[in-house]
């Protein structure tokens, strides 16, 4: 079967390595990342994601922004859409909802939480 | 949840975090008194709110939780809630020194109580100042009729800024353009370069282009008080422009009081705001490129960021290896030189010619090789010069004095290595121009100077060496007074001062012991911790001197090489050994007679230009024969502000080592530093400059 293929954005480099070894444990995906929401413009259009993991607070468009192109496409409108942020601010986590996002997880979480949620959303 | 070795990661990028914090930070503190910038507030908040999230996804929970607090303050300070005052700024400022020593101690330091008490201190004070605000009850942007579609893709802070600029009575556009997947980047940033003079660019939205996979469409949403028309000149062929909102903006009277504005307001015309008033490092890209180009066919994948981050143990690996190159280029040289001599038929003769060509094409691409190995490992001084400006600007306000601080050449470059050690002996040569060198005000009127005292800091390159000048331009050094104290301290005798001239009784300073912090205030000088200073300084093969001119002030002169990693030798012959001396601590090479040699206090000394140098001869130092000779060679070191004058029998030229630890018996032997090839295969001992010195000083500190 091939790979689930899975998108990451996130400006951090550490938080990123570290979303991308949770992500990988889940088996059956391949990961994909992007250090700013520009970047994962540039990546989506070449391949099939699966799945789109995505920070919220980056430099060039935020990430409400990039939830929003993503679910206002409708080539990617159907991809599933994690939030992963340190926002806390109830106004962004909401709108993040509104948009389309599928699950906000605020920092800090174990990677576990992260894991489990890409088998969920993925081998269903 | 962090694995251990994910630690130095985190601990690597939380510094890199807190270097951007830390810069933007003493952009702002520079900036008092005036309405701070949005792009900057907003570049700091982002930035602690990296550092808290990082921090907390590992475990970090300290930093996490007092980067929290004082990313509360900036976002109440962003968002417009609470003033720029200074007790604000200091607490942040301190903030960021607190959260600095927190990341040493996460990345095994030892814990300190004084770390956690400010901690403590700053949390409270943070989250008294972030509740200070109120919120406006009225909505705003309610009144303009903004598309609901468009507004809730808007974080808090956009929001924010939108509401400012309505508050303003400036207008807000949409600025609509399409570029190609590939340079939409590129693009953008030329788009914005054209947008920023004009006014603010809030948000940037993408949004698909139906039916077309290979460009992508951008709204931005401007804030700007020019027409319609303006803009659309401005951005030419490159975007169109529509007003956002479907009710007119409706513009206030600016002399409209605001209630929580004691900031300076900017003038009613032309309406000016932060965020074009600097910014100067941005140029605008070229205006008139067609939109929407498409270049090339296959869309790159290359990350947006320019720079890896290389873990400075690989640059060492790698530029060893380029030092076994180095010697391994010396023999092909003396190869091909036996071979081109020595070849009695001209075959031989004909390959010592060729592999001297090659030879030379090898040393061509090896010195380039090195060059962009030692380039990697440059940095800015800046680096260090901009944390010294935050510290200064700070201790300056504490002491009560008037004082210019004047920084320059923070683009000179040099081995990251040594700008980091740098910083230390730099804080105390800058805490001593405060404390002890420009005078209060009142004296300084008295005395006929500017009321305001001068400090400066200052770099410039110098072929290979790199000086840095910390100057103030306050009372002077007075030398009979170091000249008493370094008597009644016993680290000179009386006869031997007698013979110094001023320059070698300013050196004095220098000396451990001589000063400590109690009996400085009798100096009208300095002497705080100068021997730490000079020990730093030596460790990286650097020079210091003192220029002090009584009433005008002092300047302390450090010389520093770019780099430690490949040095260039001076090969030296005694007896039948070899040595490597590091060319860098070479001032010059002297011949004298032996006659010429004089003895003071049972020590042998020369006199080089009229300074008095001790001499030494490297053969006793390591117990070798000595040869009888007509005049001897004589290598003078330079170390901090040391001098000596070292003996051989022979030169033998030039060479670059790269310096590798010695094992067994021979480590930690003084005056050693390790052992280097040469061209020629043979192994020699490197000389420890500084071990030397320090060594040839204890004898004369008995005769005292």
């Amino acid at each position: 079967m091939e790979p689930f293929k899975v998108l990451i954005v996130e400006d951090s480099r550490a938080t990123r390595e570290m979303l991308a070894a949770a992500v990988d444990l889940a088996g059956g995906v391949e990961v994909y990342t992007a250090v700013s929401g520009f970047e994962a413009l540039k990546v989506l259009p070449r391949h099939r994601f699966a799945l789109i993991i995505t920070d919220i607070n980056m430099p060039d468009i935020n990430g409400l922004e990039l939830i929003n192109f993503v679910k206002k496409n409708p080539n990617y409108r159907h991809v599933p859409l994690f939030v992963v942020t340190t926002e806390g601010r109830s106004q962004d986590r909401e709108r993040g909802l509104q948009l389309g996002a599928s699950e906000y997880l605020v920092k800090p979480f174990e990677s576990e939480t992260l894991t489990a949620l890409v088998q969920r959303y993925l081998k269903r | 949840m962090a694995p251990p070795r994910a630690l130095s990661e985190f601990v690597a990028e939380a510094n890199e975090v807190l270097e951007t914090l830390a810069h933007d930070v003493a952009v702002l503190d520079a900036q008092r008194g005036r309405e701070p910038e949005p792009d900057l507030l907003n570049a700091i908040f982002r930035a602690a709110h990296s550092l808290k999230g990082l921090s907390g996804m590992f475990g970090q929970e300290r930093i996490s939780t007092l980067a929290h607090h004082l990313e509360d303050v900036l976002d109440a300070l962003r968002l417009g809630k609470v003033l720029a005052s200074d007790a604000l700024l200091d607490a942040i400022l301190d903030g960021v020194d607190v959260l600095t020593l927190m990341l040493r101690e996460a990345s095994g330091e030892a814990p300190s109580d004084e770390t956690a008490r400010r901690a403590t201190a700053l949390t409270e004070t943070f989250v008294r100042l972030a509740s200070g605000g109120q919120q406006t009850a009225v909505d705003v942007l309610d009144e303009v009729g903004l598309d609901p579609a468009i507004r809730s893709v808007f974080t808090e802070y956009e929001e924010h800024r939108l509401r400012e600029n309505v508050k303003k009575g400036i207008a807000l556009w949409k600025v609509r353009a399409v570029f190609s997947l590939d340079d939409f980047d590129q693009r953008l940033a030329g788009l914005n370069a054209t947008l920023k003079p004009l006014g603010e660019v809030i948000s940037t939205l993408p949004s698909s282009q139906p039916g077309d996979e290979t460009s992508i469409a951008f709204d931005l949403i401007f804030g700007s008080p020019r027409p319609q028309h303006e803009i659309e000149t401005a951005v030419q062929t490159m975007a169109s422009v529509q007003p956002l909102t479907n009710k007119p903006v409706r513009p206030r009277l600016v002399s409209e009081p605001e209630p929580d504005a004691p900031r300076t307001r900017p003038a009613p015309r032309p309406p000016v705001f932060a965020s074009d008033v600097s910014s100067p490092e941005l140029t605008p890209l070229s205006s008139s490129s067609p939109s929407g180009v498409m270049q090339g066919a296959e869309p790159s994948l290359r990350s947006l960021a320019q720079t890896v981050r290389v873990d400075i143990a690989r640059l060492d690996g790698l530029m060893n290896v380029i030092g076994e190159l180095l010697t391994v280029r010396a023999n092909i040289h003396r190869l091909a030189d036996v071979a081109r001599q020595a070849g009695a038929t001209p075959l031989p003769k004909l390959w010592g010619q060729e592999l001297q060509k090659e030879a030379r094409a090898l040393e061509r691409k090896l010195d380039e090789l090195q060059a962009g190995v030692l380039d990697v490992r440059m940095v800015p001084l800046g680096q260090v010069f901009d944390k010294l400006a935050r510290l200064m600007r700070r201790l300056v306000r504490q002491s009560g004095k008037d004082v210019h601080f004047e920084v320059s050449g923070g683009d000179v470059e040099l081995d990251k290595l040594i700008v980091e050690e740098l910083s230390d002996p730099l804080m105390h040569l800058l805490r001593n121009a405060l404390d002890h060198g420009v005078e209060t005000p009142d004296r300084r009127i008295a005395q006929g100077k500017d009321a305001r005292g001068l400090i400066r800091l200052k770099a410039q390159q110098l072929g290979n060496q790199v000086q840095i000048e910390v100057g103030d331009d306050g009372a002077g050094m007075d030398e009979g007074r170091i000249k008493q104290v370094a008597i009644e301290r016993g680290l000179v005798t009386r006869e031997l001062t007698d013979e110094l001239e001023r320059r070698d009784l300013l050196n004095l300073v220098f000396l451990p012991g001589f000063s400590t912090r109690k009996d400085v205030s009798e100096l009208s000088g300095r002497g705080v911790g100068l021997d730490v200073v000079k020990t730093n300084l030596a460790r990286l093969s650097g020079l210091i001197d003192i220029d002090s001119r009584r009433g005008e002030g002092t300047t302390f002169v450090l010389t520093l090489p770019l780099t430690l990693a490949i040095i260039r030798a001076l090969i030296v012959g005694v007896a039948d050994r070899t040595f490597a001396v590091p060319l860098n601590s070479v001032t010059e090479i002297v011949a004298v007679k032996p006659a010429e040699l004089r003895t003071i206090e049972r020590r042998e000394v020369l006199e080089v230009r009229g300074q008095t140098l001790p001499f030494v001869r490297l053969s006793r130092i390591f117990g070798l024969q000595e040869l009888p000779v007509e005049r001897h060679f004589v290598v003078v070191i330079g170390l901090a502000q040391e001098r000596l004058g070292l003996a051989v029998d022979a030169l033998l030229g030039q060479e670059d080592i790269v310096t590798k630890p010695l094992g067994g018996r021979l480590k930690g032997v003084p005056g050693i530093a390790g052992a280097t090839e040469l061209g020629d295969r043979r192994a020699v001992l490197v000389l420890d400059v500084a071990a030397l010195v320090e060594e040839l000083k204890r004898p004369q500190a008995a005769v005292g």
